[in-house]
C-alpha cells in the first residue's frame, strides 16, 4: 500500500514576504484517486499546486513525489508528475506535433517511443484533427487540452491540474471531466478549483483551503453531508402565523426570508418536509414550494474558519 | 537535455521574423564594408606594391571587417537573447521546463547554447567574406583563424551576459535595454584607450582589450579565459537567478 501513495507532503508553509499564502498543510495522495482542492480566489490553491509541482519551494515543509524528496532528488520526483499551470504553458509558435514532441523529450522520453507517446497523449486529448496548427490559432479550449496533453505525455502516476475548466465552454468542460476522470483510473490527479459542483462530479476526496489553512479534508460524501444544512426552505399563498409555525413539533426556529418565503430550522437527523405538507394541506395555507436548504460554497467557508477554534487543521488532514 | 532545449530554442529564433531580418541586416552591412575596403585596396594596389614590407590582403581586410562586427553583434545580440528567458516568463510557459525532470544549469545551459548556435551561423556567413578572395588569391590563415577565433570568444561573452540579463526581468525590452547597457559599459570601460591591461583594472575588464591582440592574429591563453569566466560568470548568475525565483516567489 505505501508504494501506492503518489504524494506526500507534509507541513508545508509558504509565505510571500510577510504574506502567509499557505501555513502547515500536509495530506496524500494515492494512485487511482482523484483529489479535489476547493477554494476561493486567493485562498491558496495555485501557491500549493506550485509547490506540488516543484515551481516553488515552500518556506517549511517537505513534498515527496513517487518516494523522492522534491528538493533533493529533484530529477526522479519531477519525472513522476505531470503539471497544468492555471495558464497551459504553450508555446504559440510551434504546431501541436512540434509542442508535444519538444514536451516528451524534456520529459526524457526515449527517442524511439516519443512518436508514440505523443499519438497516445494526442488520442486522449481530442487533438488528432489539429495535429498540425499552430497553438496560438487555436481557441482557448483547444490550448487547454493540449496543456493537459503535456502534463500527461510522459504517463506520469501523478497529475496536478491547477483549474483545468476555467474558460472552456459547457460541452468542453464536460469532455475534460471525463478526461480527467479517465486519467483517475490509472493516474493519481490532484485538481484545483473554485467550483463546487465540478469537485462533486468527478473527485472522489476533497480538501477545503481557505487563507492557507487546510480547513476540511473529506471524501466526497462527507461534503455532502456538510452541504445538507438542517433546514427547509417554504413558500405559501396564505402563509401562517410565526408563532402557529413554531408549535409544529421537531421546527426549531423560523424564519422570515426577503424574497416571501420563509426558513424553517428543525432538528437535524429528523425529516420535516413530509409533516409540512401534510399540516399544509390540513391547514389549507397553500403550499407552493418546499425544499431542503442547499449550503453554499462560501457557507461551507463560513461554517469551517468560525468552526477553527475547535477543530485545529492538522486533526481535519488526519 | 541541453542540446534538446538549445535546438528548440535555435529553431523557435527562426520561427520569428527577427533572427531572419537580424541576419539579413548584420549581412548587408558587413558585406558592404567588406566591398569598400576590397575595392579600396585595388585602388591603391600600385602604392601597396611600392611600399617595403607590404601589409597582406588579409591584414588589410581581417582586422577592420572583424572589429566593426563585434561592434554591430554588440548591439544586435542583446535583441537576440533578450527573449530567451523573458519571453518565457511573460508567456507563463517557464512552468513546462521547471516541472520537467530538467535541472537549471540545463535549462541555461540549453538556452545559451541555442544563442551561440545562432551566433555560429552568424561568424560563418561573416568568414565567407574573407574566404571569397580565396578566389582569386591566398589568406594568411593564421591570422584569419585568430580573428575567428575571438570573434567567437567575444561574441560568447557577449551572449552570456544577453543570457544573464533576459534572466531578471519577463520584459524582453527591458532586457534588451540592460544588455546593451552592461555591454556598451564592457566596451567602453578603457575609454581613453590609455590605460595598460596589466596595471589599470578598468582596463583589464574592458572586453575591447581583450578583443584586439586576436585580430593583430595574437593568441594569448589570458584573453581567452578572460572571455571563459565571462561566460561561465554570467551563467553562473543566471542560474543563481532562476533558482531565486523559486526561491523568492
Amino acid at each position: 500500500m505505501t508504494q501506492d501513495i503518489l504524494a506526500e507532503v507534509s507541513h508545508i508553509s509558504r509565505y510571500y514576504g510577510g504574506l502567509r499564502a499557505v501555513n502547515d498543510v500536509s495530506f496524500t495522495i494515492r494512485r487511482g484517486e482523484i483529489l479535489g482542492f476547493l477554494g476561493p480566489n486567493g485562498a491558496g490553491k495555485t501557491t500549493t499546486m506550485q509547490i506540488l509541482s516543484g515551481n516553488l519551494a515552500p518556506t517549511s515543509g517537505s513534498v515527496r513525489i513517487a518516494g523522492h524528496d522534491l528538493l533533493a532528488q529533484p530529477k526522479p520526483a519531477k519525472a513522476a508528475l505531470g503539471y497544468l499551470p492555471e495558464q497551459p504553458p504553450v508555446y504559440r509558435d510551434l504546431t501541436v506535433d512540434e509542442y508535444l514532441d519538444y514536451c516528451a523529450a524534456l520529459n526524457r522520453i526515449a527517442r524511439g517511443k516519443r512518436r508514440e507517446a505523443r499519438e497516445s497523449a494526442k488520442s486522449k486529448c481530442g487533438l488528432t484533427d489539429v495535429a498540425r496548427r499552430l497553438i496560438g490559432n487555436l481557441s482557448k479550449g483547444y490550448q487547454q487540452r493540449v496543456g493537459i496533453a503535456q502534463a500527461i505525455i510522459h504517463l506520469p502516476p501523478l497529475v496536478i491540474l491547477d483549474e483545468p475548466t476555467i474558460g472552456l465552454d459547457p460541452i468542453q468542460i464536460r469532455e475534460i471531466r471525463a478526461l480527467i476522470r479517465e486519467l483517475g483510473k490509472e493516474h493519481g490527479v490532484i485538481l484545483s478549483t473554485h467550483i463546487l459542483p465540478e469537485v462533486q462530479a468527478i473527485c472522489d476526496r476533497v480538501q477545503i483551503i481557505h487563507k492557507g489553512d487546510l480547513v476540511m479534508a473529506d471524501t466526497i460524501d462527507g461534503l455532502a453531508r456538510h452541504l445538507k444544512s438542517a433546514a427547509l426552505i417554504v413558500s405559501w399563498r396564505n402563509p401562517p402565523a410565526i408563532a402557529e409555525l413554531a408549535q409544529v413539533s421537531g421546527v426549531r426556529e423560523v424564519s422570515h426570508l426577503d424574497d416571501g418565503r420563509w426558513r424553517i430550522l428543525h432538528e437535524p437527523g429528523q425529516d420535516l418536509a413530509e409533516q409540512l405538507v401534510r399540516i399544509s394541506v390540513e391547514r389549507n395555507w397553500g403550499l407552493r414550494e418546499i425544499g431542503p436548504e442547499r449550503a453554499s460554497l462560501e457557507q461551507i467557508f463560513v461554517e469551517l474558519t468560525t468552526r477553527e477554534a475547535n477543530t485545529s487543521p492538522a486533526e481535519a488532514a488526519a | 537535455m541541453i542540446l534538446t532545449i538549445g535546438l528548440r530554442e535555435l529553431r523557435t529564433l527562426f520561427l520569428s521574423p527577427l533572427a531572419w531580418a537580424v541576419l539579413a541586416v548584420v549581412q548587408v552591412i558587413l558585406a558592404l564594408l567588406f566591398l569598400g575596403r576590397v575595392e579600396e585596396i585595388q585602388l591603391y594596389r600600385s602604392q601597396l606594391l611600392a611600399l617595403e614590407n607590404a601589409p597582406g590582403v588579409t591584414e588589410l581586410v581581417v582586422p577592420q571587417l572583424f572589429g566593426t562586427a563585434a561592434i554591430i553583434l554588440l548591439f544586435v545580440i542583446p535583441l537576440i537573447t533578450m527573449r530567451v528567458i523573458a519571453e518565457e516568463r511573460r508567456n507563463r510557459t517557464l512552468p513546462l521546463l521547471l516541472s520537467a525532470p530538467v535541472s537549471m544549469t540545463e535549462i541555461v545551459l540549453g538556452k545559451y547554447l541555442g544563442v551561440l548556435l545562432f551566433l555560429f551561423i552568424v561568424v560563418a556567413l561573416l568568414a565567407l567574406m574573407p574566404l571569397s578572395l580565396l578566389l582569386g588569391g591566398t589568406l594568411d590563415f593564421g591570422l584569419f583563424g585568430s580573428a575567428l577565433l575571438g570573434l567567437a570568444l567575444t561574441l560568447a561573452s557577449f551572449a552570456a551576459v544577453g543570457v544573464f540579463m533576459s534572466t531578471l526581468t519577463q520584459h524582453p525590452a527591458v532586457a534588451a535595454v540592460g544588455g546593451l547597457g552592461v555591454l556598451v559599459l564592457f566596451w567602453i570601460l578603457d575609454v581613453s584607450g590609455q590605460g595598460d591591461v596589466r596595471t589599470n583594472m578598468l582596463a583589464y575588464l574592458s572586453m575591447l582589450n581583450h578583443y584586439q591582440p586576436f585580430l593583430r592574429g595574437v593568441f594569448d591563453s589570458g584573453d581567452a579565459i578572460y572571455h571563459a569566466l565571462v561566460v561561465a560568470t554570467f551563467l553562473g548568475l543566471s542560474i543563481r537567478r532562476l533558482d531565486a525565483d523559486r526561491l523568492g516567489g
